[in-house]
């Protein structure tokens, strides 16, 4: 029962990097445009660069 | 590609929409360093293909830095720069490259970003709540599976641990609207929820605490996660909805040229515009506030305003109303009142005077938790008082009312209806209906009676040719041949109904108010109202005549007269039939002339048709319908409609309505066919089925679940087994909609459209 002490944490934690990603893919506004997403990755290029 | 051809309507639309560059400076919201943010609204977006037009097109431009097209929302949002080396640019640039590659653009509305925020915050909250309901579940499987002692209570309490700061950040949602219908002494679906989950996490913690075997952690967050994914759902429908209507081109405009007294004319935002300001107001643009005019002649197009379908010439002196389109000639005109006390204003403040059915309805959610709370909490509380008394064993009692609050607590029932209204709204949304919020659909299926404005709802408020009385058969082609100088929309009609037009005129002149004038050689052809053609009065055209006359002439004598009549909306003539022999009652409320009115009745097969009605009068009338106990649904469009749209037990306008129509009904067709309304009717009665369906098995559910609780043999186990069971049984059961909306109204999509009259050309 003693690798309790290292699992529960390691599930815990994993858990938690999920919940991480998430917000960090939220903020980051990747749930903005979600057909549109769908769709640029068929573009040739990306048209989006700022220009330098 | 081919998915990419942009519908022949919308290019026309092109022509007549202007957008000036004082208009997008308006609208652009500074980012500081010279740079500029502006975001538009493209109705026509809708692939991959398009999304790299349009930035393709935008980036070409040199002062644009960024463009980036959302095709969720149907937006773009370009960044430029207000100079560049070669100094000030003009940002009406942007707008014609976006329009070049054949889309339209609109400006939008100040964008609404605390609902962003609310989206925002409750995709968090489900997040964080599965992120706890998963960690928890984890643990409660081990329990389940035989942990015990010390390893038991470890679990238990690392679950308390997770599940305390999920509930109070994901259910603050539930809690929060819990509180506001308790504190008006109302309960809602969320009183029951949060007593539950409340409830169930304080005995589970005091379980925890006394080495108990049985802790509901589990059942707990996972609830909130099921009910916040519903509620998700619901927001992310309405949002889309919302942001639809909010791109649709705003019709009032934003700003007007002001005439300084030394001549200058300057750009201001109409709110600033002052009592006895000068405001010059070009052909094609819309009368900005309601004024006097004082100099030039033109005709207006009050169809927007008042209904009238023929535009009404004015002249020196005449008075203006805000929302009216200026035709034909340049106006100037004196502003006589401010523009929050403009006729707008007026309709304004008779919407809010007519309560209608929003403000009295009471969702049916709301309905059955009136009934179904009281129930439920008084079976726990005898379960707890039968097993106390009985049993002598308080603690146990405890949990007995516990596990019937869980078992019992409305998950499917809190999904029944968010999750059918969500597939029905995007079953709407693909046909083009946007359903501003879900108890519009509620309302939408108790309808029996349908209230129509004419112009620009039962028609499309643009004349068409119907009828030619000419001596000869080339006097069409030369009237076509004047008709292409002029943006009058009889013109314009004239000019539809041929192929060819081209110009055989020396000279040509647009008398405001009167018609065209022409010189070829020697020869003076007129094309206009029958005084003006004739240079004389005539008898002919009385103002009792439904049918729009115009006259070509040629040096006084009378060549040839053109009837016109408004064109149907594509669909209007199957959905009265439809509506008719469904029962529906239908009645028509028009501020036009009632000659016209009785013509279109005609037309159409309806029997009440009421014309030359006030805005005010169209309210009593939607009163009186109401009184008599029917359910009204008002489809309208004009800024005369709106008060009706806001009184009606539920409304629609099509997305070319006036700014306040839209904002005053409930939900916008996108379609250029009428028979869009039944349909959404059709899909409305749907969806209110599967709800008395959803709500039969979520009850059904209970009658079989509570013995079971009752008699104390429910564990977290069968909790949970339960409770997921009875919510996928509710979300398959929602998601037969669309099978069912698409199988009956494939009918009606093969019905060909009927011609309203045979076009005698």
């Amino acid at each position: 029962m003693n690798m309790l002490i290292y699992l529960i944490p390691i599930a815990l934690f994993m858990g938690a990097m999920g919940l991480g990603a998430f917000l960090w893919s939220l903020r980051s506004g990747q749930y903005d445009d979600l057909q549109g997403a769908a769709w640029r990755i068929l573009a040739e290029d990306d048209t989006d660069q700022p220009k330098p | 590609m081919s998915c990419c051809g942009v519908n022949a309507e919308g290019v026309l639309a092109l022509n007549s929409v202007s957008i000036s560059a004082e208009e997008i400076a308006l609208a652009s919201h500074p980012l500081g360093e010279g740079l500029q943010q502006l975001d538009l609204s493209i109705p026509d977006v809708h692939c991959g293909e398009c999304i790299v037009t349009i930035e393709t097109a935008l980036l070409r431009l040199p002062y644009v830095r960024k463009a980036r097209v959302n095709l969720t929302s149907r937006r773009v949002s370009c960044v430029y720069s207000e100079h560049t080396p070669d100094g000030p640019i003009d940002p009406a640039g942007i707008i014609e490259a976006i329009n070049a590659t054949g889309y339209r653009a609109n400006l939008l509305a100040q964008a609404d970003s605390q609902s962003e925020k609310n989206k925002n915050q409750l995709l968090l909250a489900v997040g964080v709540s599965g992120f706890a309901a998963a960690n928890i579940m984890l643990l409660s499987v081990s329990v389940w599976s035989g942990a015990d002692a010390a390893t038991r209570d470890m679990f238990h309490w690392i679950s308390a641990m997770i599940a305390a700061p999920a509930l109070i950040y994901a259910g603050r949602f539930f809690f929060r609207s819990a509180w506001n219908a308790l504190r008006r002494g109302r309960t809602n679906m969320d009183v029951p929820i949060s007593l539950a989950v409340t409830l169930s996490y304080a005995v589970s913690l005091w379980e925890t605490m006394h080495h108990g075997e049985h802790a509901w952690f589990d059942a707990t967050v996972s609830l909130l996660f099921f009910l916040l994914i519903g509620r998700t759902l619901d927001h992310i429908m309405r949002d889309k909805a919302r942001s639809a209507i909010n791109g649709l081109a705003r019709l009032a405009p934003r700003g007007a040229l002001l005439v300084s007294a030394d001549g200058s004319r300057r750009y201001v935002a109409v709110e600033e515009v002052k009592v006895g300001d000068e405001i010059a107001i070009a052909a094609g643009d819309r009368i900005p506030v309601d004024g006097t005019v004082f100099g030039g002649e033109s005709d207006l197009d009050l169809s927007i305003v008042t209904g009238e379908s023929r535009p009404v010439s004015v002249s020196d002196g005449a008075e203006v109303s805000s929302g009216a389109m200026n035709l034909t000639g340049a106006l100037l005109v004196r502003a006589t009142r401010l523009a929050r006390n403009s006729l707008l204003a007026e309709i304004m403040a008779l919407m809010e005077a007519a309560e209608g059915g929003r403000a009295r309805y009471r969702l049916i959610a709301d309905r059955a938790a009136s009934l179904y709370s009281p129930v439920v909490h008084i079976l726990a509380l005898t379960s707890f008082l039968a097993w106390g008394f009985l049993g002598g064993d308080w603690k146990h009692a405890m949990l007995i009312a516990v596990a019937v609050l869980i078992i019992t607590c409305p998950c499917a029932l809190g999904l029944a209806v968010p999750v059918v209204q969500v597939v029905a709204a995007g079953e709407l949304f693909r046909k083009g209906v946007m359903v501003k919020d879900g108890s519009a659909l509620e309302r939408l299926a108790e309808i029996d009676t349908v209230a129509f404005d004419k112009t620009g709802t039962l028609t499309l408020g643009s004349p068409r040719l119907v009828n030619i009385q000419a001596t000869n058969d080339s006097d069409l082609a030369t009237a076509v041949a004047l008709a292409v100088h002029s943006r009058h929309p009889l013109s314009q009609a004239l000019v539809r109904s041929s192929s060819s037009a081209h110009s055989i005129f020396d000279r040509v002149r647009e008398t405001a108010g009167g018609g065209l004038e022409a010189f070829s050689g020697d020869d003076v052809y007129r094309l206009g109202s029958a005084a003006f053609a004739c240079g004389q009065s005539h008898g002919a055209s009385g103002s009792d005549n439904p049918l729009t006359e115009v006259v070509l002439s040629k040096n006084g004598a009378t060549l040839a007269h053109f009837f016109f009549d408004d064109t149907l909306r594509p669909g209007a003539l199957e959905t009265v039939s439809r509506l008719q022999s469904t029962s529906f009652q239908i009645v028509m409320v028009s501020g036009d002339r009632q000659s016209v009115v009785n013509r279109t009745a005609r037309a159409l097969g309806l029997d009440r048709a009421l014309g030359a009605l006030t805005p005010k009068q169209k309210v009593e009338e939607i009163a009186r319908l109401s009184e008599g106990g029917h359910r009204v649904l008002m489809v309208g469009d004009g800024i005369n409609d709106a008060p009706a749209l806001a009184a009606a037990h539920v409304s629609m306008a099509p997305s070319t309505a006036s700014d306040v129509g839209r904002q005053a009904a409930d939900l916008v067709f996108f379609s250029d066919r009428l028979d869009i309304v039944p349909q959404a009717i059709h899909v409305a009665r749907q969806s209110a089925r599967l709800i008395r369906q959803n709500f039969a098995l979520a009850i059904g559910y209970n009658v079989l679940a509570v013995p079971i609780a009752i008699a104390g043999y429910a564990t977290p186990l069968i909790a949970a087994i339960a409770m997921s069971t009875s919510s996928l049984i509710v979300v398959a059961n929602a998601l037969r909609l669309s099978r069912l909306a698409a199988v009956t109204a494939a009918p009606w999509k093969s019905t060909p459209a009927v011609a309203y009259e045979a076009n005698p050309i």
